[in-house]
């Protein structure tokens, strides 16, 4: 069987931690770090496996740092 | 620090289907977390890549926030003096009719000191696009009272709220502008969901497209957060903003070719 | 010989620009100027040569979209009168900053504030002093005929281009009214995009696959930055102080006394040594064409030759600062102006300099 997958790879560096993605993800696959990046900013990571490369955060990441990965993959 | 849960089997260069577009310049923006600057930049970015038109495009960046817009967006610019843009955009679109010309500028740009030059580039019905970012506050000054700051909100120059009845009521430009004539496509967008982002690139697209038709102006209001100048976190403001800028400000279409949808509040 | 014809100073302005090659005007009508925009309007130079013109809404939309068009590289030219021309400093500014160049012509006239309709050289001091906020200047032209007005046009789109600068015509409601006959210069054409594009490196066309993304702006926030910013448009101006003087001199050779006089001004003190000539006063006129780079050298030469100067303007004493500042001060140098419209005639120019000068 088929399913869809997806990944995310955030660019911590440029991530501002302004929370927005989490909001707009319908699968709970991102929260803020404990650690701060070089620019002292909390950042968004991947907390679960539950990505299906909606693209919902990368659209609403007002710094672009979200790239957004799918592709179907199968299962027994 | 490792990263937990990342999955190479799918990060493959061949499964990406979604990346921030080359046509936005690879530096950090200056805009504060969370702001909608950053995601129309990008999505405006990613319309003239979709069109193909990153050599066919002059815009014209504003006094504000977004002063620096040239620096971020990879396209030939020009920096307007604060309310300008259009008549610089005007002049542009004039001698090089076929580039694509937009302006794009914040609240206090457009709707204030540049209110002239605004009203009349629309009602001459140049054949350009205006973006104008409206989060009802003058950002990059401090947060200051706008020409759009709702009645009864706070700011640093009404810090007991906007009274209209001593300094005057917020200004609908979008409504206003239109009624002219010269505009033939006039909406009211958000980019604070995923949803609302993809129907303002929508906007936009569609916007560059009547450039080609002749036209008129194609307008975007996109309705936005300021959390710095409203003092909220930007999670936050995103909701302040639906639950207090949008009843004001309603989303949607207010002029498609040329007529409007309807009587505007 | 280019083709002869009897036009006003503001006509040839227009005409000029349609010659020279010129991609727009953009302006907004004020008296004593309103006859550049009337003669495009009529003469459709969009027909002869693809020249567009406009009327804004304001004279600060009509040099916003001289900003924009210039930062694009195309060849544009706006007019006004003194309280327009205030207006403009803004943008006049920016275009300063950014490097852009473009002609701007004020017809002057008398002020302060509405002041009135008829000719005045209340302007110099904004004109030649910079006019807007920071340390800049304009090339300042001082026609003096409607002759001039056509040529002037032409040499300010040269200059123009040369330093990628704003040049400005300082002319008055009287050379832009006057009627005069003007031998007009052949039809330039206007270059093709593809020409702009080639000749105009630096202007924001399109961006190029071969070229990182131009930005037309003059905003740098860091002082470094706009300190550099600052010092190259000094290098700049000292450039063209050492190259784009322009005067003229008249009957200074065997001259006793000198009267230092631009534009209109000098036309009257032209006819001025004519008649102290026939009453046995041997004075000359030196008049600066250049008023900015200003012939500080070549005045002081001739001023060291006479007993006195007296300099003629129609305003309360404006260029005679900078005739100071170009000779010592052991110098005699006296001031005559009308101004609120007023223009002053021969008779009282030579009278001013027997009470002033002479007998003074």
């Amino acid at each position: 069987m088929a399913k869809i997958k997806g990944d995310i790879v955030i660019n911590t560096e440029r991530c501002k931690g302004c929370e927005v993605c989490i909001a707009a993800c319908p699968f709970g696959v991102i929260a803020m770090s404990k650690e701060v990046n070089s620019k002292g900013y909390h950042y968004a990571m991947k907390v679960n496996d539950e990505c299906t490369g909606c693209t919902n955060c990368a659209i609403v990441c007002p710094d672009g740092v979200i790239t957004v990965y799918r592709a179907k993959v199968t299962t027994e | 620090m490792e990263e937990l849960f990342a999955k190479p089997e799918i990060r493959k260069p061949e499964n990406i289907v979604y990346k921030k577009t080359d046509l936005m310049v690879d530096r950090p923006l200056s805009y504060c977390p969370g702001c909608g600057h950053g995601t129309v930049h990008r999505i405006l970015m990613e319309v003239i890549e979709e069109m193909d038109i990153q050599g066919d495009t002059i815009g014209v960046s504003p006094v504000g926030c977004s002063v620096l817009a040239y620096d971020f967006l990879d396209i030939d610019m020009l920096g307007a003096a604060h309310g300008r843009a259009p008549a610089l955009a005007t002049a542009i679109k004039r001698l090089w009719p076929h580039r694509f010309v937009f302006t794009y500028q914040g609240d206090g740009d457009l709707a204030a000191i540049g209110t002239a030059e605004t009203i009349h580039a629309c009602n001459r019905g140049e054949n350009i696009t205006i973006i104008f970012i409206n989060n009802g506050i003058y950002g990059m000054t401090g947060g200051q009272m706008a020409p759009t700051t709702l009645p009864g909100m706070r700011s640093s120059t009404s810090p007991y709220g906007r009274d209209v009845l001593t300094m005057g009521y917020p200004l609908k430009m979008t409504e206003l502008v239109a009624q002219l004539p010269g505009t033939h496509y006039v909406t009211r967008q958000s980019v604070h969901t995923p949803g609302n982002a993809r129907k303002t690139k929508k906007a936009i697209r569609k916007a560059f497209d009547i450039q080609k038709e002749k036209k008129g102006v194609g307008w975007i209001e996109v309705v936005s957060n300021c959390n710095s100048g409203w003092k909220m976190t930007p999670v936050q403001a995103n909701k302040w903003m639906e639950d207090n800028m949008f009843p004001f400000y309603p989303l949607g279409d207010i002029k498609v070719d040329g007529k409007l949808i309807e009587v505007a509040k | 010989m280019g083709e002869l014809r009897l036009m006003k100073g503001n006509e040839a302005v227009a005409e000029a620009a349609i010659r020279a090659g010129c991609d727009g005007y953009f302006g907004y009508p004020i008296t004593p100027q309103s006859e550049v925009m009337e003669y495009l309007m009529a003469e459709k130079p969009y027909d002869r040569t693809g020249m567009v013109v406009l009327q804004a809404e304001s004279e600060v939309a009509s040099i916003n979209m001289i900003y924009g068009a210039a930062g694009t590289g195309k060849k544009v030219i706006t007019s006004s009168s003194s309280p327009g021309i205030s207006l403009m400093q803004e943008g006049i500014s920016y275009m300063a900053g950014a490097e852009l160049p473009a002609v701007i012509v004020n017809v002057v006239r008398g002020g302060p504030g509405l002041g009135t309709i008829q000719p005045s050289q209340a302007d110099y001091f904004q004109a030649v002093k910079g006019g807007g906020h920071g340390d800049y200047k304009l090339i300042v032209l001082a026609p003096a005929s409607v002759q001039e007005m056509c040529d002037h046009v032409k040499l300010g789109f040269d200059l123009a281009f040369k330093y990628r600068t704003p040049v400005m015509l300082l002319s008055d409601g009287a050379v832009g009214q006057m009627m005069e006959k003007v031998v007009l210069f052949d039809q330039i054409p206007r270059r093709t995009d593809e020409e702009v594009i080639a000749q105009c490196p630096w202007a924001a066309t399109g961006k190029l696959k071969n070229r990182d993304h131009i930005i037309i702006t003059s905003l740098d926030l860091d002082p470094a930055g706009q300190e550099r910013v600052n010092l190259k448009l000094q290098a700049k101006y000292k450039k063209i102080e050492e190259n784009e003087i322009m005067y003229e001199e008249i009957h200074c050779e065997d001259a006793e006394y000198l009267f230092v006089a631009f534009g209109l001004s000098a036309r009257i003190c032209q006819k001025a040594t004519d008649l102290a000539r026939a009453k046995g006063i041997k004075v000359g006129l030196f008049r600066p064409i250049t008023l900015f780079p200003f012939p500080v050298q070549q005045i002081a030469s001739t001023i060291k030759r006479v007993k006195g100067v007296l300099v003629v303007e129609m305003n309360a004493g404006q260029m005679i600062e900078d005739v100071k500042l170009s000779v010592g001060l052991n110098v005699k140098i006296e001031h005559f102006g009308r101004f609120g419209g007023i223009i002053p005639s021969p008779d009282e120019v030579v009278r001013a300099l027997e009470q002033k000068i002479i007998g003074g």
